[in-house]
């Protein structure tokens, strides 16, 4: 019993990572109809913003300029990485996506994974093939709970992913861009007669997604602080899985489907010998999916969709 | 051809006519024996000329590699590409044109199977001639037409068909290890399989068998996505591609007995090139016929709407299974032949970066077209050899090339065009007479 919590607390912790990522494919896939491609590697770049406005803050609070403990050094990180990272969001729809809204969507798919790979160019040619350290900035602390050891950042981990999870459905749900974005992806021709900007609403949407990927990039950084240029291919593949297992736009279904497979894997892993992972992890999806062709909360195919 | 190499920007227009007017009249079979002049005249003076002109050795790449790696050289490599392939190739092209024109037509009209044999051995001939200066010039044309394999593959499916599989490395890594299992172990032996159990003599008369199992074999694994295909469309079936590529490769990774994530080695050399050029253009003809029968319109018809197709009695099932199953065997081909060129497998290779590999060839030379599919494969493939020189700048300028393709040409360069051997084959006289009419 030990044993399979201490396991679900590190499932939550990775399957939180896959969750936030696969959240920002849900919504541009829900919206636009098209994959973001390039969305693994924005998810690189926000680890690597990360890092950067870290150190430089660390830096600042060390020579003594901006007195700050460490935690709000965190804080500020998470917020101005994901401000700056959502321009990186903009910037791809502008180039890649929306010269393509009206071509074959699998062209849009090509432009993500060629701009995926330019960020990925972009950033060896800027940094060198190094990997770099994220700055440690919080003390690990262990909490035995029961016989469950659980360290203060997988529940920051957890809490963070939760809330900002909470934060978008609430603005999705709540405000007036929101359901510009539920509208858009109810009927996307008949919304612009309505007078909803949607150039607009596709960039915030590329930006919401890019601001989550860039806290998931974070997060990361902080539970795993080696960062390197290709840290986006795996990840941003696996979560584009979990975002169409979901179901299509579905904010709920990406966020279980994030955790689920992080549970799969996790526990495949604990179960198996670990290098059986993606095998049966994927094994495990290829039946949900022949199954359950539409994903948990995905509707039915239907000629309606902008395909 | 490549007559409008330097015109000016205001000239454009004069230029191109000019190169028009020049270019048309010529049957393909005249820029065939210019083309097989050139690299016969590369291959006869070709370090002598090269040596006149400072050049280190003979330009590999049409000089490109030289033109990036050392700046000074360019006015060399490009007399030299001039002299070498670009005068004698407008000359002979031209200068023939008459006689081969009336050649081409009686030969027509002979037979078509023999015209167009006649224009394959020429074209193997230059292939031969061309990639005999250097090894590395011989791996990148074998590399070329094994892409050229596979992106027409793919093309059945995501092209002709419409979906978005991206399951395509998985396939070409099932046939990979499938021959190079079947050979290893009947011709080669090796610590993993032990003693071979035919004599080695044996082993190129029956390659081409273990080159069909690999592909049956990646056809076999295809059914793990054709029957799912039936009930879900595009982007589930994305998915279903995508996680069953994941699969494959895990699945490799797990197989000691092939050698587990250290990979497979030992392959004979068995894939020369004439092997890979034969089955090349197998695989061109055979698509090409596939995707020109009613099965291949069925297809077609598949992908603009499957109600309407199957109301117009259009097998869907059997349709989708079929084409799942040859683009996959072909893959599968592609994949065994991939093996035995770098007589070398191992399951890394088969991963993402491949996928987007085979993905960007299909989209930036053309959907649903086999001139596109050869036309992307080759440029893109040699584009790649080409910029190695710049190292890792190269992975700036070709996505950004494809973006651009992309935005411009959302379905590719050549989209969406029939591959008719017999009027690329046939005479050129009439184009004349309507050129100039046009001009007029």
């Amino acid at each position: 019993m030990v044993f399979f919590f201490q396991n679900l607390v590190n499932a939550l912790q990775w399957g939180s990572f896959y969750a936030l990522i696969a959240l920002g494919y849900s919504m541009v896939y829900g919206i636009l109809m098209l994959f973001n491609f390039a969305h693994g590697d924005i998810f690189m770049v926000g680890a690597y913003i990360g890092f950067g406005v870290a150190t430089g803050l660390t830096m600042l609070a060390a020579a003594g300029t901006l007195a700050i403990p460490n935690w709000m050094i965190l804080v500020l990180t998470i917020i101005i990485s994901m401000f700056l990272t959502s321009f990186v969001g903009i910037l791809v729809e502008r180039v890649g996506y929306r010269p393509l809204r009206d071509a074959p969507r699998a062209s849009a798919a090509i432009t993500g994974l060629m701009i995926g790979i330019m960020l990925e160019t972009g950033n060896l040619i800027l940094l060198g093939a190094q990997r770099v350290r994220f700055p440690t900035l919080i003390d690990s602390a262990t909490y035995n709970i029961g016989g469950v050891f659980v360290t203060n950042k997988k529940i920051m981990i957890v809490i963070v992913s939760i809330g900002l999870m909470i934060a978008l459905h609430q603005f999705v749900q709540r405000t007036k861009y929101g359901m510009a974005m539920r509208a858009m992806a109810f009927d996307y021709v008949v919304i612009p007669l309505m007078g909803v900007p949607i150039n607009l609403i596709a960039a915030m949407t590329f930006a919401i997604g890019s601001a989550l990927a860039a806290a998931a990039g974070i997060l990361f950084g902080v539970a795993y602080p080696v960062l390197d240029p290709y840290m986006g291919i795996v990840f941003g593949w696996k979560a584009f899985v979990a975002a169409i297992l979901g179901g299509r736009g579905s904010i709920l279904g990406a966020t279980l489907a994030g955790f689920l497979l992080g549970f799969i894997e996790i526990f495949v892993a604990m179960i198996f010998p670990s290098t059986l992972r993606d095998l049966i992890a994927y094994s495990i999806i290829l039946v949900i999916l022949a199954v359950r062709p539409h994903g948990f909360f995905g509707e039915p195919y239907s000629a309606k969709l902008r395909l | 051809m490549q007559n409008d190499n330097h015109m000016n920007p205001p000239k454009r227009g004069k230029f191109k006519s000019l190169a028009v007017r020049f270019a048309s009249g010529v049957p393909l079979l005249s820029w065939l024996l210019g083309a097989a002049v050139s690299v016969i005249l590369e291959y006869l003076i070709g370090s002598g000329l090269a040596e006149l002109l400072h050049l280190p050795k003979i330009p590999v790449l049409f000089g490109c590699v030289i033109m990036l790696k050392e700046p000074v050289l360019i006015p060399s490599a490009f007399v030299y590409f001039m002299a070498v392939y670009l005068i004698p190739l407008a000359s002979v092209a031209r200068l023939t044109s008459g006689p081969v024109n009336r050649l081409a037509e009686k030969m027509l009209s002979l037979s078509v199977v023999f015209a167009v044999l006649i224009h394959l051995g020429v074209l193997y001939a230059i292939l031969y001639f061309w990639s005999d200066i250097s090894a590395y010039r011989l791996l990148s044309l074998k590399m070329a037409m094994i892409a050229v394999m596979l992106t027409l593959s793919l093309n059945v499916i995501n092209g002709y068909m419409g979906e978005f599989s991206c399951s395509h490395p998985g396939f070409m890594a099932l046939g990979a290890y499938a021959t190079s299992a079947f050979t290893v172990k009947m011709f080669a032996g090796s610590k993993l399989f032990g003693e071979a159990l035919m004599p080695a003599a044996l082993g190129p008369w029956l390659f081409p068998v273990g080159l069909i199992i690999g592909g049956c074999v990646a056809a076999l694994g295809a059914l793990a996505i054709a029957i799912p295909s039936f009930r879900t469309r595009g982007d589930y079936l994305a998915i279903i591609s995508l996680a069953f590529l994941f699969i494959v490769k895990s699945f490799l990774e797990n197989l000691e007995w092939v050698g587990g994530p250290r990979g497979l080695s030992g392959q004979p050399d068995y894939a020369g090139l004439p092997t890979v050029f034969i089955w090349m253009v197998a695989c061109v003809w055979i698509i090409n016929n596939f995707v020109r029968s009613t099965l291949g319109k069925a297809l077609n018809a598949v992908r603009d709407d499957e109600l309407a197709a199957d109301a117009m009695t259009v097998n869907t099932r059997r349709t989708k299974m079929t084409a799942f199953l040859f683009g996959a065997f072909w893959a599968g081909v592609a994949g065994g032949l991939f093996a035995h060129v770098l007589r070398y497998v191992n399951p890394a290779t088969f991963g993402i970066q491949k996928l987007a590999e085979v993905l960007a060839m299909v989209y930036f030379g053309g959907l649903n077209s086999v001139y596109g599919s050869i036309v992307g494969a080759v440029s893109l493939n040699l584009l790649g050899e080409a910029l190695r020189p710049l190292e890792i700048y190269k992975w700036i300028i070709i996505p950004l090339l494809l973006i651009l393709i992309m935005i411009f040409r959302p379905t590719g360069l050549i989209s969406f065009t029939e591959f008719d051997v017999k009027k690329l084959i046939s005479p050129r006289r009439k184009t004349e007479s309507e050129a100039s009419h046009g001009a007029s």
